[in-house]
């Protein structure tokens, strides 16, 4: 085995010559001779052809694409701020036949995984007949009784399963934890693919890698197959933005094409499960749910459970929705049930397991304590409900016999504590290279690879999740806990792919797989967003039109800048600050909407705003009032009209997008009104004017128009009447009027919606309007009317 | 002896609720040799838009109901009468510590009454560090099992003070505990934990109490509303018996059992949710009285 110390192989490219694995493990690239292994000749061949710029670039663009695409996870307990996903540029690979071997392996774990938990939820047998100890069931938390006895609709427990697996010392795999709750992570695997094409754009076409589109699409067509047959639909459920996968739920929903729910969006009714939609509420009778079971129900299940949906177990003991998986099947996560699934395959399929799991002792029997007791030192001893992964020390477990931490005795502990202990044998695993200071270097690794039943059986996606150490001292599986780095996973084939992909082309992102089915919360969403970038623009402006001016303004001020500070004022804008708070926290808010929504937005809309949100945050430290400030808010304002190009170019134009544009357009309205309202007066502070025509970004039109000064009756003409500017009021109460008439219950059977009738108001009332008769009071009372839009619209579709 | 049992619970909304789904744990259980139920019905007002009859897993009747039209308050009528044919004190001898555990790692049942549902940490009885230094202190070794439980039961009710106004529902049994006051909810979480922390299954009874106590007998706490004590498993030979904390006596023909679980959030009487604004106030009235001193 080649050690540190070895002198640099000539037989090898110069790229890998002084690559140095780790003694006593198998390395993923290196064989035991010290070659390049055939499925990495051809990835290290192209690597050694690229000039160290060359390649740090192909890197850097791997890296570019996920920070553009906004990937990143959220950690609990860290601030709550995302940070960005730390990928290793090297993918794994792995040839296609030992591929092949591992997922026939898998298959029948994963069959054995679906009988144990038919059991447990059904005749119990396995506990009877005392292959599995009674109390390890009974004292599970995961085992959720108002469960027990409830046949899934589908006929099965399990339809998407994941396991971490490890190469041992030995070279085989092992299972080092089943996930059979709601893994995470099949996301995350397809962004690295993503990103790692982009890093070998070229090379990846040819180089005989399986894609990844096939499985989702059998995994899909599966699902879609398990709908019931009265138009009912298929959905993902999440426990919303703040839950630490949430990106990855969001991009799932997108690249599936599928609905995005929360357990608000759902609702029970006449023991049916229902999404609440702006078309009513519908029918959905398969749920993909990224939620624990726990949650899912706070009738029944977790009391206190916000994220879940009151009554949800009525229709699944109904078996009217399929949950995938079944509510329950976490319980086969659990640490204690490694060290019975060898002897329960046994009983249950008359062999060993195909693929081994890390050894593991329940402490509830005599000669298992005696071993762990005797073999301490070499083993993590933990929970044995834990559902963290085997070889993830939580709160309580000793490693390697150190019993320090805990001021109790091993033995005392054992005993007392038994039936609720397990000892693991503490592993080895392979290491696989990543690219540090230029050069690549071995570090320990794990994959979490995913399988899915499909029409045709279990499938084994071909790539998965790789994690690895954060550095190459200790090759043991615990080291690969925390920090490190993610990397991709390429099976490759000895011969071509087909080509294979459902990721749509960026700039027409927008993915609505059934139109009309729009839940109300994200309708929600998405008209305060609206509003809030709308308003952020407003505020802008404002802000610029302020600032432009101070420079020319003396120091007592003119009446004009006396009544636009007490105006800014009354609108929570502090002009002492060169960019106010006021415009970061808007711009926060419409942030967060997007955020509730962001399986519906392409990733350069989303990049564009978290560009915008950054730049807000750096200006705030540098920007001071005066010019400095009016230069800043035009850049500001450059960028959030970029983001609307974006979406008002690319979005779909169907519910979501007429939500969105009824909130801009009313937010734009309300703001005209109230702008000329105070401005807009013949006895006004004089240039207030001019100040509606440039705040209305209306100048060049004015100029056109008119071709004379801003008087009381031009400005009142082009920024509230004139259907044809697209800064009037009334250009936004006929667009509002457009898109109310195109939304699902507009009207009913003739007759108008309450929200239908009252935007019909507001327009009758403005087109019998001119200049003259539209005074102050009048703009007052329809800035009103407009504001009580909002209300009709909550009522009508989103409450 | 024969009791007619009415309860009311009224909820009224500050703000009218638009949809609410509640289940209800408030009709008296049959049980074999300790209490039969003659008749029981269950009024609610408005009527819900949906009302459904079932079992739990612990073998409770429970009833789900579903109101989708607003309204401001609810009111639930159970109306039973009951004949309780026997008390839940230990009718044999019990087995000590050691012989119970053994008799437990035996056990292969996972049924509705299996023992082992009611060892592990559960929501509302959580391991409370305290209260297993306390049990153990007051649990010499080589006692009956039941002799243990009379005697913690003892010792809590003589430590405790009952307090209607000092614990609310959500208030946890370690801080209740610590202050050694609470409702017959606390000290029947405290003595849970505090057996579990030994070893000895103990579960949670929902129930009712005989409202006026009979001729010479002082009145026993908690007779104004429903009421809770603690179920224990004493070996496979006594079987289950229960223990009121709250007034230090093993249940006797004055306790009804309704619904048995690990703690309160498996039986609360209305467990339920919904979507108001508002606040809501809750008031609950139970009347138990004996209809025939001599029916057996």
């Amino acid at each position: 085995m080649p050690g540190p110390a070895m002198a640099p192989r000539k037989d090898r490219p110069s790229i890998v010559s002084d690559y140095a694995a780790l003694p006593g493990v198998p390395d993923e690239l290196l064989s035991e001779d010290g070659r390049v292994r055939p499925a990495w000749t051809k990835l290290i061949a192209h690597l050694d052809g690229l000039s160290p710029e060359e390649r740090e670039r192909a890197f850097a663009r791997g890296a570019q694409y996920l920070r553009d695409a906004g990937v990143f996870v959220r950690q609990y307990g860290d601030g709550k701020s995302p940070r960005d996903w730390p990928l290793s540029p090297v993918p794994v690979i792995q040839p296609e036949a030992e591929w092949q071997a591992l997922a026939e392996g898998l298959a029948e774990r994963a069959d054995l995984l679906e009988s144990v938990v038919a059991d447990l939820y059904g005749e119990n047998r396995l506990v009877a007949e005392g292959h599995l100890p009674a109390s390890v069931i009974a004292s599970n938390p995961e085992w959720l009784r108002p469960l027990v006895g409830v046949k899934p609709a589908s006929g099965h427990f399990l339809h998407f399963v994941a396991f971490e697996i490890g190469r041992g010392p030995d070279g085989g795999w092992w299972v080092l934890g089943d996930r059979t709750q709601a893994p995470s992570g099949a996301g995350y695997a397809l962004e690295n693919r993503v990103a790692s094409v982009r890093s070998f754009p070229g090379f990846y076409t040819d180089s005989h890698v399986e894609r990844l589109a096939g499985f989702f699409r059998a995994f899909r067509d599966g699902l879609n197959a398990l709908r019931r047959e009265d138009g009912s639909r298929v959905g993902i459920l999440t426990p919303g933005p703040m839950n630490d996968t949430y990106f990855e739920h969001a991009y799932i929903a997108r690249y599936l094409g599928m609905m995005l729910l929360e357990g608000d969006d759902l609702v029970v009714d006449q023991g049916r499960l229902m999404v609440r939609t702006v078309s009513g509420p519908k029918p959905i009778s398969v749920l993909w749910r990224r939620l624990d079971a726990a949650w899912a129900d706070p009738l029944e299940l977790k009391a206190s459970s916000h994220l879940g949906t009151p009554g949800l177990l009525g229709p699944v003991r109904a078996q009217g929705v399929t949950m995938i998986n079944a509510l329950g099947a976490g319980i086969l996560e659990s640490r204690a049930f490694l060290a019975f699934l060898p002897r329960l395959s046994r009983v249950l399929h008359g062999k060993p397991l195909a693929i081994p799991n890390i050894a593991t002792w329940w402490c509830g029997g005599e000669a298992e304590r005696a071993h762990v007791r005797d073999n301490a030192h070499a083993m993590l001893i933990g929970s044995a409900n834990s559902t963290r992964l085997p070889l993830e020390p939580d709160a309580g477990a000793v490693l390697k016999g150190d019993m320090s931490q805990t001021g109790l005795d091993l033995d005392a502990w054992l005993e007392a504590e038994s039936r609720n202990l397990v000892g693991q044998e503490l592993v080895s695993l392979s290491t696989t290279p990543t690219w540090q200071d230029g050069k690549l270097t071995p570090r320990p690794m794990r994959i979490r690879v995913f399988m899915a039943r499909t029409r045709d059986g279990w499938q084994l996606m071909p790539g998965g999740f790789a994690r690895l150490a954060a550095t190459g001292q200790d090759p043991s599986a615990v080291s690969i806990s925390s920090g490190g780095s993610v990397a991709d996973v390429w099976v490759v084939s000895d011969t071509p792919v087909p080509e294979d992909s459902m990721l749509m082309q960026p700039g027409e992102v927008f993915v609505r797989a059934s139109p009309g089915l729009l839940p109300s919360r994200a309708a929600d969403n998405l008209f305060w967003l609206g509003r809030y970038v709308e308003r952020a623009e407003g505020q802008m402006r404002l802000t610029r039109a302020y600032m432009s001016r101070l420079p020319e303004t003396p120091a007592a001020g003119t009446p004009l800048m006396t009544a636009l500070e007490t105006y800014l004022d009354d609108l929570g804008l502090d002009m002492s600050e060169g960019v106010c708070r006021k415009v970061e926290r808007t711009i926060a808010l419409a942030v967060n909407s997007a955020n509730q929504v962001r399986d519906r937005f392409s990733v350069d809309a989303w990049a564009s705003l978290a560009d915008l949100e950054r730049t807000v945050a750096s200006m705030r430290k540098t920007v001071v009032p005066g010019e400095d400030a009016a230069a800043a808010m035009g850049v500001l304002l450059r960028k959030i009209t970029g983001f609307s190009g974006l979406v008002h170019e690319n979005m779909y134009r169907f519910s979501g997008w007429r939500f969105l544009t009824i909130g801009r357009s009313l937010e734009r309205a309300i703001g005209m009104a109230d702008l000329l309202a105070r401005f807009g007066e013949w006895n006004g502070p004089q240039g207030g004017f001019e100040l509606c025509v440039e705040v209305g970004d209306s100048v060049m039109t004015h100029r056109r128009r008119y071709s004379v000064t801003a008087s009381r009756d031009t400005v009142v003409d082009l920024l509230a009447l004139d259907p044809l500017n697209p800064r009037s009021i009334a250009f936004h109460i006929d667009e509002i009027r457009e898109q109310v008439s195109l939304l699902p219950g507009a009207d009913v059977n003739g007759q108008l919606s309450d929200l239908s009738r009252a935007v019909l108001r507001i327009h009758a009332d403005l087109s019998v309007h001119t200049p003259q008769t539209l005074g102050q009071p009048e703009l007052v009372e329809l800035e009103k009317a407009i504001g009580r839009l909002t209300g009709d619209i909550q009522a009508q579709y989103l409450d | 002896m024969r009791y007619d049992i009415k309860l009311t619970i009224d909820y009224i909304y500050e703000s009218p609720a638009a949809g609410a789904r509640q289940i209800l744990h408030v009709m008296p259980l049959a049980i074999e040799g300790r209490q039969r139920v003659i008749a029981g019905s269950i009024h609610i007002e408005p009527k819900p838009a949906m009302r459904q009859d079932r079992r739990d897993f612990f073998g409770n009747d429970l009833t789900e109901l579903a109101f989708t039209e607003p309204h401001s308050d609810i009111t639930i009528v159970l109306k039973a009468r009951v004949d309780v044919t026997g008390s839940a004190a230990p009718g044999s001898p019990s087995p000590d510590l050691p012989e119970l555990a053994r008799a437990l790692d035996a056990q292969t049942d996972l049924g509705p009454r299996s023992p082992l549902h009611f060892l592990a940490a559960s929501p509302y009885a959580e391991p409370v560090r305290e209260i297993a230094v306390w049990a153990r202190r007051h649990s010499p070794p080589g006692r009956p099992v039941a002799d243990i439980v009379a005697g913690l039961g003892l010792t809590l009710h003589r430590e405790m003070r009952f307090d209607a106004e000092a614990t609310t529902v959500s208030t946890p049994a370690a801080e209740a505990f610590a202050s050694r006051h609470g409702v017959c909810q606390d000290f029947t979480h405290i003595m849970i934990i505090a057996l579990r922390s030994l070893g000895i299954p103990a579960g949670y009874v929902s129930g009712y109490l005989r409202t006026l106590p009979p001729p010479g007998k002082e009145r026993l706490e908690g007779a104004d509303a429903m009421h809770a004590w603690v179920s224990v498993w004493c070996g496979p030979e006594t079987g289950w018996v229960e223990y009121d904390p709250t007034n230090a006596v093993f249940a006797g023909d004055g306790h009804i059992v309704v619904a048995h679980g690990r703690d309160y959030a498996d039986v609360a009487p209305v467990r339920g949710a919904m979507r108001i604004s508002g606040g809501q106030t809750t008031d609950q009235f139970v009347d138990v009285v004996p209809v025939n001193e001599t029916v057996a």
